[in-house]
C-alpha cells in the first residue's frame, strides 16, 4: 500500500496574527511559519502504517511557493520517505489544490491520501472533500482512528453529534482530525537523514491546472474588540454581578 | 434565481440548525427551496414545509440514504443545481463533509463558514481562527456556501404551508458503508445552542473533578464545554470540545473554568454574550476576553458558586 499524505505550510498556529493596516491581508513577513497541526497527524498516521508493515510508501507532498520544500523536509525528517513539492506563486483555492493534487495522484497512483480535516490559515476544510469527488473515491473526513484492514479501512469520525464508523474501500481520502495520534518529533539524525531523502520539484503551470482564483478577498479586517471587562474580588459579587448587572442568571 | 437549503435531519426531526441556515438562504433570496434527503423521513420533510421561509421542499428518500453519506448525496444535489444560483447548507459536520463534493463537482469555488451575508455574492467570514475576518466576493455562476449556524438567528419553526415534491433517488456509492454512529444522549442542553455554557480547562487537573463543572452546569441548565486540552488529557469526550477544531458557541453566558484560554480555544467562545472566567492564573490570556474574571483557586470558587446561587430565589432557565 502506498500513502500520498498532502501538507501545507501556515502560519505558525502559536502565533498572534495581525491584520496589514491597508487591509488586504495578514502579516506574513518575518513571521514563523509551520506544518499546518492535523497535516502532521496526517504524516504520524502513515508512517505509523509503515511501521506496521501495511504499508511500503509515504510520500509527502506539498503545493506552495518555494519556502514550502521546508515543510516537506520536515516530513521527510519523521519518516515519509521521499516528497514532492509542486511550485506556485500567489493565491491557491482550495479547489486549485485538489485539482493540482489529483495531477499528483494520477501520476504516483497511491492508495491511500492523507491530509488534515482543515488548515488553520483560510479554515475552508475543504481539500480533503473536493479531491475525493474529483477522483470519485470515498471519502473519511474528521477521522479520529483509522484500521487498515485487507482492501478497505474502518475509519472512526469525529461527527457533531458523537462519534460515526464507516468502511471505505482503497483507494481513498482521509482527512484526519488532532485526535487522531501524537505526532512524534523529528530527531536530530532523523533530521540529517532526510536531507538526503528525494525531492521532486514539479510547476503547477506545467500539470495543465487553471488555479486562477475564483473568490476575490475584498477586505480583511480585525476581528471587534470585546470592550474590556473587570475582576471580581470574590464569588459572591460575581454572582450578584450576573444576577443583577450582566442579568444572565 | 432561488436558494437551495440543504436540510439536515434524523430521518424523524429536523436538526435545529436547518433553521438558522434557512435565514441565511433567505437573507441571499427570499425564494429559499429546500431539499431533504434521508430514508422514511416523512416526518422531517413535513417539518420543513412548515419552516416560514421555505417555499417548496424536495424530498428524495432511499434506504442509502439512511445514514447521510456525502457519496450518495452529492450526486442528488448536483443534479438538482441547475435550477438554483446558491446551494446553503451549515458550517457543522455534515455540512463540512459534504458540501465541498458538491462544489468540487460543479467546479465551483466553495465558500466556507460565512457570519454574514452582505450581498447575493460578497460574504464574510473568520479565517485564522477569527482572529481576521475576510470580506470574499465570488465569482463562480453558482455558488456553494456554507454558513455558521451560530451567527444566524433561526426562523420560525411555523407559519410555512410549502409544497412537497418528490424527486427521483440516485444509485448508491458502494465503496462506503455505513458502520455505526455512536450518539452522546444527553439530558442537558445542547452545546451548540445553550443558552449558558460551563466548561473546564486543564486546570480541573482530573475527570473526576469535572464533577464540579457537572455540578454547575445542573444548576444553571447550562451545556457542558471543555477546552482542547482537557479532552486530550482524557477528562472527557471531544464532543465536548470548544474552539477552533471544536464547536463554535454564543451562548448568553459562558463560564470558562480552569481555562488559559488559548488562541484556538477563544475562536470558539469569544462571541458569547457574557464571559466568566475562573482562573488561578491572574495572567491567562482568558481574562482578556473576560467580562467578569475572577482570580482564584477553582476548587475553591465552584463550591462557592454553587452556594451563592443556592442563595438566589430564581436562577433563569
Amino acid at each position: 500500500m502506498k500513502i500520498l499524505v498532502a501538507v501545507k505550510r501556515v502560519i505558525d498556529y502559536n502565533v498572534q496574527i495581525r491584520v496589514k493596516e491597508d487591509n488586504t491581508g495578514v502579516v506574513t513577513d518575518n513571521v514563523k511559519m509551520s506544518t499546518n497541526p492535523p497535516d502532521d497527524n496526517a504524516i504520524e498516521e502513515a508512517v505509523k502504517i509503515k511501521e506496521a508493515g501495511k504499508a511500503t510508501e509515504v510520500i509527502a507532498v506539498s503545493i506552495g511557493e518555494e519556502k514550502a520544500q521546508e515543510t516537506v523536509r520536515k516530513a521527510l525528517a519523521v519518516g515519509a520517505d521521499r516528497g514532492i513539492l509542486v511550485k506556485t506563486e500567489g493565491i491557491l483555492e482550495p479547489l486549485a489544490v485538489s485539482k493540482l493534487l489529483q495531477k499528483i495522484v494520477e501520476k504516483e497512483k497511491p492508495d491511500l491520501v492523507f491530509m488534515g480535516k482543515q488548515a488553520i490559515d483560510d479554515d475552508c476544510n475543504q481539500t480533503g472533500q473536493m479531491l475525493s469527488a474529483l477522483l470519485n473515491w470515498p471519502q473519511a473526513t474528521f477521522a479520529s482512528k483509522i484500521e487498515i484492514k485487507d482492501k478497505s479501512l474502518e475509519v472512526t469520525r469525529e461527527i457533531d453529534e458523537g462519534l460515526e464508523t464507516i468502511e471505505i474501500n482503497v483507494p481513498a481520502i482521509v482527512t484526519c482530525d488532532l485526535r487522531l495520534n501524537e505526532p512524534r518529533y523529528a530527531s536530530l539524525p532523523n533530521i540529517m537523514k532526510a536531507k538526503k531523502k528525494p525531492i521532486e520539484q514539479i510547476n503547477a503551470s506545467d500539470l495543465g491546472v487553471d488555479t486562477t482564483p475564483r473568490i476575490e478577498q475584498t477586505r480583511v479586517e480585525e476581528p471587534p474588540k470585546r470592550k474590556a471587562g473587570i475582576k471580581v474580588s470574590s464569588v459572591a459579587e460575581l454572582v450578584q454581578k450576573l444576577k443583577n448587572e450582566a442579568k444572565v442568571i | 434565481m432561488s436558494v437551495l437549503l440543504i436540510a439536515e435531519h434524523n430521518n424523524k426531526e429536523l436538526r435545529p440548525f436547518t433553521l438558522n441556515a434557512a435565514t441565511a438562504a433567505s437573507q441571499i433570496d427570499t425564494d429559499v427551496h429546500a431539499v431533504i434527503i434521508g430514508h422514511e423521513c416523512g416526518e422531517a420533510a413535513k417539518a420543513l414545509s412548515e419552516l416560514e421561509l421555505i417555499k417548496k421542499v424536495i424530498q428524495v428518500e432511499a434506504p442509502h440514504y439512511e445514514n447521510f453519506v456525502a457519496e450518495n448525496f452529492a450526486p442528488v444535489i448536483v443534479k438538482l443545481s441547475e435550477n438554483y444560483s446558491h446551494i446553503i447548507s451549515s458550517a457543522n459536520t455534515f455540512g463540512k463533509n459534504l458540501m465541498p463534493r458538491i462544489a468540487a463537482a460543479l467546479d465551483t469555488s466553495q465558500i466556507s463558514d460565512i457570519t454574514k451575508v452582505v450581498s447575493n455574492d460578497t460574504f464574510l467570514r473568520p479565517i485564522y481562527a477569527g482572529n481576521a475576518f475576510a470580506t470574499v466576493k465570488s465569482k463562480d455562476n453558482k455558488k456553494c456556501v456554507t454558513i455558521r449556524p451560530t451567527s444566524f438567528d433561526p426562523c420560525e419553526s411555523s407559519g410555512g404551508s410549502a409544497p412537497i415534491e418528490k424527486a427521483e433517488a440516485g444509485e448508491e456509492f458502494v465503496q462506503t458503508k455505513f458502520i455505526k454512529r455512536e450518539e452522546i444522549k444527553s439530558d442537558r442542553p445542547e452545546l451548540g445552542t445553550a443558552r449558558v455554557v460551563v466548561s473546564g480547562g486543564r486546570g480541573m487537573q482530573s475527570g473526576d473533578n469535572f464533577k464540579l463543572i457537572t455540578s454547575l452546569a445542573d444548576k444553571l441548565n447550562a451545556a457542558i464545554g471543555a477546552s482542547r486540552a482537557a479532552v486530550d488529557a482524557g477528562y472527557i469526550s471531544n464532543d465536548h470540545q470548544v474552539g477552533q477544531t471544536g464547536k463554535v458557541v454564543v451562548p448568553d453566558l459562558y463560564i470558562a473554568v480552569g481555562i488559559s484560554g488559548a488562541i484556538q480555544h477563544l475562536a470558539g467562545m469569544k462571541e458569547s454574550k457574557v464571559i466568566v472566567a475562573i482562573n488561578k492564573d491572574g495572567e491567562a490570556p482568558i481574562f482578556s476576553v473576560a467580562d467578569y474574571g475572577l482570580e482564584a483557586d477553582l476548587f475553591e470558587a465552584l463550591p462557592q458558586f454553587l452556594e451563592e446561587l443556592n442563595k438566589l430565589n430564581t436562577i433563569q432557565k
